[in-house]
């Protein structure tokens, strides 16, 4: 039942991604993105933004547990990757790697009791298990405690994944990451496991009966999950060159991951992209614009606009961009009578 | 033995103030089956409200729990109104989600006119007033919030249970198109039970700034620590949510002075992990 599809062709919806792909990957030869760094830097946190929302998409979205514990698995990648250059002096890349193993192991060892809780109570512990996180890594002397790990400065390049004087290397790495996290859930979605992961959200019990076993799809959902998570923090830290506890593994974090990707439309492959392509511009602008005006005035904005956009389109951005062509494709049909 | 009973003593009347914020969320949560993520913020408003009255004029916080409870009452009536009522029928998490919005911004509001500055109030009435019984310290402006959170709770319980209001929000919580049918005007309910979750709030608002200092940051906690409270006590229970509150002052208490201060909210999210795993709907769910 599924093969058939399974082994189509392209569709058009690939062609569509590639397309998007290979028209960010020549954005930086445009004089306008590249020559300004702030622009860069949106795009950056933009593509980042995106993976992490596309990571968090598949256990909050695909399958249906909305958990805030997703910083927990963020912060983790960040110290991977952080105490690998400032507490070992070495290369980022074995952290990383150690950063995503740890993660997705804590994440299925978290994940085992916490799947028996259903909806608040859920999403509850999810908020406890940050909160203990955060403070065991305030008082961690092994990871830096409170005070954090700062990057010290080394040579810049691929292999310590660090540039200084232009922003396209991370920009290119952040494309990587994007692409990567991207098409592993769009490969999911046609897979028998993405089904699976669907089929369990819709109805355990339905499922079960039909001899998923929900318990394994769960966790291991999970585990991608927090590894892909756990990578982008990865990312995270060596585009910040700094890294602390409440910086990586708080709530505020958490909300970011379940934000981004409600707003853009949940379990669907576009909507972590829209949430950010729309939520990232408009934080960093109306930081960039009025951080100035004294404290807290962009993120009284913000905070505006998240009630404004979750009262008026519950499905999200997407669900936006849709009436929109749904609009769109009325009004050609009836303008050919 | 004396430092056990010292420690256990401040952990309950933080766990009785605990009580008082958690009661109005347990009342919303259960009626509405809504996450109310700007009820910590509820709480930080009502300080800086009492905060204003007793440093501009020279009002005691002892009666700006009054002017405390109106303000958020009207602030929650109109949460529902505006944001609220907008999300019935939407995905679950709308409500939490447009809620965190109004968090973010009542904090970064009172962040903004504010400054993030530590304010406290010197000379109120109760000031840092203690008395001694037997070898213990009791310190008076605690013990007096603990008892308004006694008797708020208590009215809130009784409330519920035993007046015609009470049933009405009983049966709108059981199945609202029912008691729509009956004549029950639920709308009015919601409204009013949003605002009487949001005046529970602000009661403790009013009285807080005579003994802790307000700022911005402060109701995030104990927003949390409502949450966590709630959801420990099983869904929507009153007693429940009092019984967790009481317990999670107390380990707060332990864990802070045996332990180390830090490892405080540990024990706290440790004890509601525990507590779920055990029983996933709280301890007086089903």
């Amino acid at each position: 039942m599924v093969t058939p599809m399974h082994h189509a062709a392209l569709q058009r919806k690939d062609l569509i991604g590639l397309a998007l792909a290979a028209l960010l990957a020549l954005l930086p030869a445009l004089p306008a993105v590249a020559d300004n760094s702030f622009r860069m830097h949106v795009l950056i946190l933009i593509l980042l933004f995106a993976s992490m929302a596309q990571a968090w998409n598949i256990i909050g979205g695909y399958g249906g547990q909305v958990s805030f514990g997703h910083s927990v698995f963020f912060g983790i990648g960040a110290y991977g990757a952080g105490m690998a250059v400032v507490t070992y002096g070495g290369s980022p890349w074995p952290g990383i790697l150690i950063g995503m193993l740890t993660a997705a192991v804590v994440a299925v060892l978290i994940s085992y009791p916490c799947f028996k809780l259903s909806g608040h109570y859920f999403a509850i512990a999810t908020f406890a298990v940050v909160e203990i996180f955060n403070r065991m890594f305030l008082v961690w002397y092994w990871v830096g405690g409170a005070l954090g790990l700062d990057y010290p400065l080394v040579k810049e390049g691929f292999k310590n994944l660090m540039w200084y004087d232009s922003k396209t290397g991370y920009y290119y790495c952040a494309l990587v990451l994007f692409v990567l996290v991207f098409g592993i859930v769009r490969f999911l979605e046609r897979h028998r496991f993405g089904y699976y992961l669907r089929a369990v959200r819709e109805g355990q019990e339905t499922a079960e009966s039909l001899g998923v076993n929900s318990t394994a799809v769960k966790l291991s959902a999970m585990a991608l999950s927090a590894a892909l998570a756990a990578l982008c923090g990865a990312f995270f830290v060596q585009y910040n060159l700094r890294v602390d506890p409440p910086m990586v593994m708080s709530l505020d974090m958490s909300m970011k991951f379940v934000l981004v990707t409600i707003l853009g439309g949940t379990g669907t492959l576009a909507g972590p992209l829209l949430g950010a392509a729309v939520l990232i511009p408009l934080q960093e602008y109306t930081r960039a614009l009025w951080g100035g005006l004294g404290a807290g005035v962009d993120l009284i904005i913000f905070g505006l606009l998240i009630m404004v956009i979750v009262i008026k389109q519950p499905a999200g951005i997407g669900g936006i961009v849709r009436d929109i062509s749904r609009r769109i494709g009325r009004r050609e049909r009836s303008g050919r009578p | 033995m004396d430092t056990l009973l010292q420690v256990m003593l401040d952990g309950m009347l933080n766990g009785l103030l605990y009580a008082l914020v958690a009661v109005g969320l347990c009342l919303i949560w259960g009626v509405m089956d809504v996450i109310n993520f700007a009820h910590g913020e509820y709480l930080m408003v009502a300080m800086y409200v009492s905060y204003w009255l007793g440093f501009l004029a020279k009002i005691d916080p002892l009666i700006s729990i009054l002017a405390g409870g109106a303000f958020i009452f009207i602030l929650g009536a109109l949460t529902y109104k505006l944001i609220i009522r907008h999300t019935v029928g939407k995905p679950p998490l709308s409500a939490l989600l447009a809620t965190f919005g109004l968090a973010m911004l009542l904090k970064n509001l009172c962040l903004n006119r504010f400054t993030p500055n530590f304010r406290i109030l010197s000379d109120t009435w109760l000031g840092d007033r203690t008395f001694q019984l037997g070898a213990l310290i009791v310190p008076v402006p605690q013990l007096t919030a603990g008892i308004l959170a006694l008797a708020v709770v208590g009215l809130i319980f009784f409330m519920i249970r035993s007046t015609r209001f009470g049933w009405a929000v009983q049966a709108t919580a059981m199945d609202r198109d029912a008691a729509e049918l009956m004549g029950i005007n639920t709308e009015k309910i919601y409204i009013l039970v949003f605002g009487i979750g949001g005046a529970t709030v602000g009661i403790a608002g009013g009285i807080m700034p005579t003994y802790l200092a307000v700022h911005p940051e402060v109701g995030s906690m104990f927003g949390l620590i409502a949450f966590v409270c709630v959801a420990m006590g099983g869904f929507g229970s009153i007693p429940g949510a009092f019984l967790a509150a009481i317990l999670i002052g107390v380990v707060e208490a332990l864990g802070g002075y045996y332990i180390a201060p830090v490892f405080k909210y540990v024990a706290v999210f440790g004890l509601y992990l525990a507590v779920v795993f055990l029983r996933p709907k709280g301890i007086f769910g089903w």
